[in-house]
């Protein structure tokens, strides 16, 4: 009995840690999603984009470590200037459907240019934290957890307090919020859209490339990342688009139910149902609560 | 323009005739190498159909929906099952009533719409992709437990002639789409496509002035997943030769998205020029890297710039013409008319003033 308490323990703290993972990703959007309504699609692209390049500058110009971070990170900026001037400027008055077509077009641009300048094998990713148990956690707990998995979540907690402080409690964060309830009147009183846009865009790339580095080092920095942070929207479902808490709650709540679905209930299906669950779970949580956990209720008027 | 037959005016009749023309006589009379018909002309066919499903649900009924790869891949299993299970129904009848079963997962994976929209709605059609290629894979039922992962597809047999060689099965392709095409026009202007556009531009305006949400969104999804489920068949069948579930994967519900968008939402004709531009640029953009530059430049290379094309194109379409290619071309038409009615009748001069 207390081996399979154990064993339960083991899956969900598994689950919930790896559900961090999701919420990382889902930051990225969220921050978007936040300051401009706009629903980034090619947050996936971006992570995926980040990480390759900074593996390419790692492994293929020898660069060192903590440089190549930064030089990726600057080039997300870069990134996040281009699409501020040249997809989302233009776009400034067109619908939230427009906008958000335009980001898959732009998901497209990014997944193609990382491939055709960093090339399409999988790369292994080592940042000296191993994926195995922890040693002492799995000897005075008996719970086998990975250290990955322990960093990811701290990495994950650490930026969102900073976010969290940043958006409460600052000028730009007032600004921010400010864009995001009504980017015309914002406009009007004089918060420099543009540089907010910048901002944003930017600091929703170096999360992408944080996010990337952990599932980089997971498993190994490929196109399947793409693919991976799909499972972010049903994360940002349940926790909701415009809530920081809620990206990290959705995660935890994702990683945790998929693990112990798959655990528990995959087995008589043939298992995999990972691939599905989340999407399925999300759906559950639409007819309840179409605004997620934490997300501002809609309203819509003819 | 007055209709002179039924609700078709002079102008449609023409139109259908010189399609007809085209695609029966001329056609098979002047292409006579295979590599025509079996990559391109038979899944430009069989994808252009799925792009009408897929216009249904979001050119007409503006429903944000990304699974069109899932529902093809219900339809495809569905008739696979069909033919080798109940033989007596034959290749038409399979054909509709898999088209059927791909409805019914509409249905049920369209139910979230009543309730959601937008990204929501995406997400919740997400799952119906997912689901049902793991639901193929895991079930060995629905593969006839065929341990190798891909499966040949039977022989199209109609009416006891077997329809096997590649002119045979465009024409199979070119009969269903025609039908279904004409068919997606009519319900488009009938009273069906008025609620769906209806419910497209203000869904809660048209709820107010008594259409029904229930009934028209799940209309149209049931009818869109009908039009992939019979494509996705027709995919399998006459295009890949073979069911595997890995051929329906999301990437294809991404590529049936762009045809649908860079055709032009909202329009049938969108949904062929859109699925023939996806398909011939690639074909296009290998021959230029083996021709001209003599396969100097890697093929992964030339597949990333295929991509970056692609989203770039997205792009700008978003930014400069949201309405697609199909718009594009009826621009062209109307300035080509106005140069021909300003410039050719003379005695006349134009009505606008020119410096």
């Amino acid at each position: 009995m207390a081996n399979e308490l154990l064993f339960f323990m083991e899956v969900l703290v598994g689950g919930l840690l790896a559900g961090t993972m999701y919420s990382l990703v889902a930051l990225g959007f969220v921050l978007i999603f936040k300051a401009s309504a706009t629903f980034n699609f090619s947050q996936g692209a971006m992570v995926f984009f980040s990480v390759l390049a900074f593996c390419g500058f790692m492994q293929d110009f020898n660069i060192p470590f903590v440089l190549a971070f930064i030089l990726a990170a600057f080039l997300m900026v870069v990134v996040g200037l281009c699409t501020e001037r040249l997809v989302l400027r233009p776009l400034m008055n067109a619908s939230e459907d427009t906008v958000l077509m335009a980001t898959i077009g732009l998901g497209y641009v990014l997944e193609g240019l990382a491939q055709a300048a960093w090339g399409v094998e999988v790369r292994r990713l080592d940042l000296g934290i191993g994926d195995f148990p922890v040693p002492w956690i799995a000897d005075n707990l008996k719970l086998f957890i990975s250290a990955l998995d322990i960093t990811a979540g701290l990495v994950a907690a650490i930026m969102i307090i900073g976010l969290f402080l940043l958006f409460k409690y600052t000028k730009i964060g007032l600004g921010l919020r400010a864009v995001a309830d009504d980017a015309g009147a914002a406009s009007s009183i004089g918060i420099p859209l543009k540089h907010i846009m910048l901002l944003v865009w930017s600091a929703a790339g170096v999360v992408a490339l944080v996010a990337g580095c952990m599932w980089g080092a997971r498993a190994g920095v490929q196109f399947a990342l793409v693919d991976l942070a799909l499972k972010a929207l049903p994360v940002l479902i349940i926790g909701g688009f415009s809530s920081i808490p809620g990206a990290i709650i959705g995660g935890l709540i994702i990683g945790a139910v998929e693990k112990i679905l798959e655990v528990y209930i995959g087995p008589f299906f043939g298992g995999a149902i990972e691939g599905w669950a989340p999407y399925v779970l999300a759906i559950f949580f639409l007819l309840y609560r179409p605004e997620g956990l934490f997300g501002e209720k809609i309203i819509r008027r003819v | 323009m007055k209709p002179i037959f039924m609700t078709y005016t002079k102008k449609d009749l023409i139109n259908l005739a010189v399609c007809m023309v085209l695609s029966v006589l001329i056609i098979p009379t002047f292409i006579k190498t295979e590599y025509w018909y079996t990559s391109i002309l038979i899944p430009w066919l069989c994808l252009a159909l799925a792009t009408i499903g897929q216009q249904i649900v979001m050119g007409y009924t503006g429903q944000l929906a990304l699974g069109a790869a899932g529902f093809m891949a219900a339809g495809a299993f569905a008739m696979f099952n069909l033919i080798l299970r109940v033989p007596d129904l034959g290749f038409v009848g399979s054909l509709i009533v898999s088209g059927l079963i791909a409805a019914a997962f509409g249905i049920l994976f369209g139910l979230p719409s009543l309730k959601v929209r937008g990204i929501y709605l995406m997400v919740a059609t997400l799952a119906s992709q997912f689901f049902i290629i793991w639901m193929i894979d895991k079930f060995g039922w629905f593969k006839n437990y065929d341990s190798s992962g891909i499966i040949t597809a039977q022989d199209i047999v109609i009416l006891g002639k077997p329809f096997t060689t590649p002119l045979a099965m465009y024409f199979v392709c070119l009969a269903v789409t025609t039908i279904l095409t004409l068919l997606a026009m009519n319900m488009a202007r009938g009273s069906t496509g008025r609620n769906w556009m209806a419910v497209r531009d203000m869904d809660i305006a048209a709820e107010s002035m008594g259409v029904s949400l229930l009934r028209t969104k799940v209309q149209a999804f049931a009818i869109s997943a009908f039009y992939c489920g019979v494509a996705g068949a027709l995919f399998a069948f006459c295009y890949l030769k073979s069911l595997e579930p890995v051929a329906f994967d999301i990437k294809l519900s991404f590529k049936i998205l762009f045809m649908c968008i860079l055709g032009g939402l909202g329009t049938i004709n969108g949904a062929f020029i859109g699925a023939a531009f996806i398909l011939l640029f690639p074909v296009l953009l290998n021959a230029i890297g083996n021709n001209v530059f003599h396969g100097a430049i890697d093929a992964t290379i030339i597949s990333s710039i295929e991509q970056v094309i692609f989203g770039l194109l997205m792009i700008i379409f978003m930014i400069y013409e949201p309405l697609g290619m199909a718009k594009l071309w009826e621009n062209l038409k109307q300035s080509m008319r106005s140069k021909l009615s300003s410039s050719g009748i003379k005695g006349v001069k134009s009505p606008v003033l020119k410096k």
